[in-house]
């Protein structure tokens, strides 16, 4: 919708800023990036006119996560290690799956509404606004209280990294950020990717669950316990192992089932922005094949 | 009688309409009992018979698991959202004026539900796991039926307990957090997670006396051949029980509602 057009005036937002669409690429970006914080930003505040409901609910986000990692424990409960990996090396997995997911859900965690909106025929009113329909879609009922994941996340990832007995060179330190960062991206394209197949296919977003919420429980465990199609499958078609598995396995100086040389660890940057520019072009598919219900 | 029949058929009918979101769930489904058979086989494999399981018995649980998840709505929802949204809008003052009552209209509707539920998204992950792992499929037919009823009775206790959390919309106007609260310990302690004899000490005992363990670990362990003769009966009993005293529960609890609350003007 935006970015081929130059709009002369904007409209002003809620903040007092002016938003004005440009025609160049990066123009475009800073301006979807614009709306969404300016969306964003409009729904912070509707969230805290009940302080009490969004502490409440942040905590059950917080709770709910929780109970993946108590069930990890209470499976560490019955034995020493899980596929021959420790309490502490399972935490890192964890820890790093569900913060890079975290951060996802809570940045575009609303993308998965698209099949409803298109069932119910609200998503022409993004349409008709002069807003990227992408920027519109993930700050969608921004939710502040899914901050709680990425919390659970991030203490259960501090408890493997002060426990974890590594040779902690420079590389390795810096591949910890590198994964949560990279690993988010992946899993926004995931987002992105999933929403795009609801174009088509308006009442299938649990096929998005299952590679989004299915795909953080299949990474919070060592890729040793499952079976190598399924390895190889997120490795090369779907490739959430690059969001932790293969850069934690040089972390852990661990043997990758897979055997794949040791420079992959290195490339969740690369994977992560070939992942985005896949998702963009099937979102640019599926709005354009988009048909209103007309209800 | 007959008014409740055709709202159960009504309940099964609507959740059939959505065959697109049917297959899609059932692709979740085994996605995720993929992903969880395989963190048992790596656990089975450490400490074999744990629980009280062997391998492919804890691997039935898992699929199982999958199969009730919708069926028994541990995480909550289902009915419980829309009565919640019905007392939130006033909109339940005309139900209440309706010649039936409350508590079995959400009942017949959810039976129907549960029933599509358990066809829709309970068969065909169970076959799919079948497929790909060794189930510990019954091989007695009566074994099937003493399942099917205790999943019926875990069906009663799964709406009792929602009927419960939607009514408190009357008086906290804002159902969200009793059901969020309501869901989580549905998916902890009906033995979704990990089987509730594998839960330590005190909370295990706990975790195996509250109701939710009627809607998967007591299922289960018919499905399993755990429960048979006195052990049986004791495992209906123990859902009839829970059911008759959380079905008081809401019976009490919606006279005190109709009876004191305002209802909010639409």
């Amino acid at each position: 919708m935006a970015g081929t057009t130059e709009w002369v005036a904007g409209a002003a937002g809620p903040a007092g800023e002016v938003w004005v669409p440009r025609s160049t690429r990066w123009a475009a970006l800073r301006d979807g990036l614009g709306a969404y914080l300016l969306i964003v930003r409009m729904w912070l505040r509707s969230t805290m006119a009940y302080r009490a409901s969004f502490v409440m609910t942040a905590f059950g986000n917080f709770a709910a996560t929780a109970f993946d990692f108590v069930t990890i424990l209470l499976m560490f409960n019955h034995v020493d290690t899980l596929g021959g990996y420790s309490l502490q090396e399972v935490a890192f997995l964890y820890g790093t799956s569900t913060v890079a997911f975290g951060l996802t859900d809570l940045t575009v965690g609303s993308m998965d509404r698209l099949g409803s909106r298109v069932r119910d025929g609200t998503l022409d009113t993004l349409l008709l606004r002069p807003v990227p329909v992408l920027a519109q879609m993930a700050a969608d009922r921004f939710a502040l209280r899914r901050f709680g994941r990425v919390l659970q996340g991030a203490l259960v990832l501090g408890y493997s990294l002060a426990v974890l007995d590594v040779d902690w060179t420079p590389l390795r330190v810096l591949m910890v950020p590198m994964m949560v960062v990279c690993g988010a991206v992946i899993f926004g394209a995931v987002f992105v990717a999933g929403a795009a197949f609801q174009f088509w296919a308006q009442d299938a977003s649990q096929v998005q669950n299952a590679f989004t919420y299915g795909g953080t429980t299949l990474l919070q465990y060592p890729p040793g316990l499952f079976a190598k199609d399924l390895v190889r499958g997120v490795t090369f078609l779907v490739p959430l192992a690059f969001v932790n598995w293969l850069p934690a396995l040089y972390v852990l100086d661990r043997q990758d089932p897979l055997g794949l040389p040791e420079f992959v660890a290195f490339l969740p940057p690369v994977v992560a922005v070939v992942c985005c520019a896949l998702a963009g072009v099937l979102w640019r598919a599926g709005l354009r094949a988009y048909r209103s219900t007309g209800s | 009688m007959r008014l409740y029949w055709l709202v159960a058929r009504g309940g099964f009918r609507r959740y059939a309409t959505y065959r697109m979101a049917t297959v899609a769930g059932v692709f979740t489904n085994t996605v995720f009992g993929f992903i969880i058979t395989y963190t048992y086989i790596a656990l089975w494999h450490e400490r074999p018979r744990l629980g009280g399981y062997d391998l492919s018995q804890a691997i039935t649980f898992v699929w199982l698991g999958q199969a009730l998840l919708m069926t028994c709505e541990m995480m909550g929802g289902g009915f419980a959202d829309e009565l919640i949204e019905r007392i939130r809008t006033g909109n339940i003052a005309v139900d209440l004026y309706r010649p039936a009552d409350l508590q079995l209209w959400w009942l017949a509707g959810d039976l129907g539900r549960a029933a599509f539920h358990l066809i829709g998204r309970g068969v065909a992950p169970m076959v799919l796991g079948s497929l790909a792992f060794e189930l510990a499929l019954p091989v007695n037919p009566l074994t099937w039926l003493a399942f099917l009823l205790s999943v019926a009775l875990g069906v009663v206790v799964s709406f009792a307990i929602r009927y419960l959390v939607a009514l408190s919309a009357f008086w906290l106007l804002d159902g969200a957090g009793a059901a969020q609260i309501a869901g989580l310990a549905g998916m902890f302690f009906s033995g979704m997670l990990l089987p509730l004899t594998l839960f330590p000490g005190l909370l295990g005992e706990v975790s195996r006396a509250l109701p939710w363990a009627s809607m998967l670990q007591i299922p289960a362990d018919v499905f399993l051949g755990k429960s048979t003769g006195w052990e049986l009966v004791r495992a209906y009993a123990f859902q009839a029980g829970w059911a008759a005293a959380l079905l008081a529960a809401g019976r009490a609890l919606q006279g005190v509602a109709t009876r004191r609350v305002v209802v909010q003007g639409g």
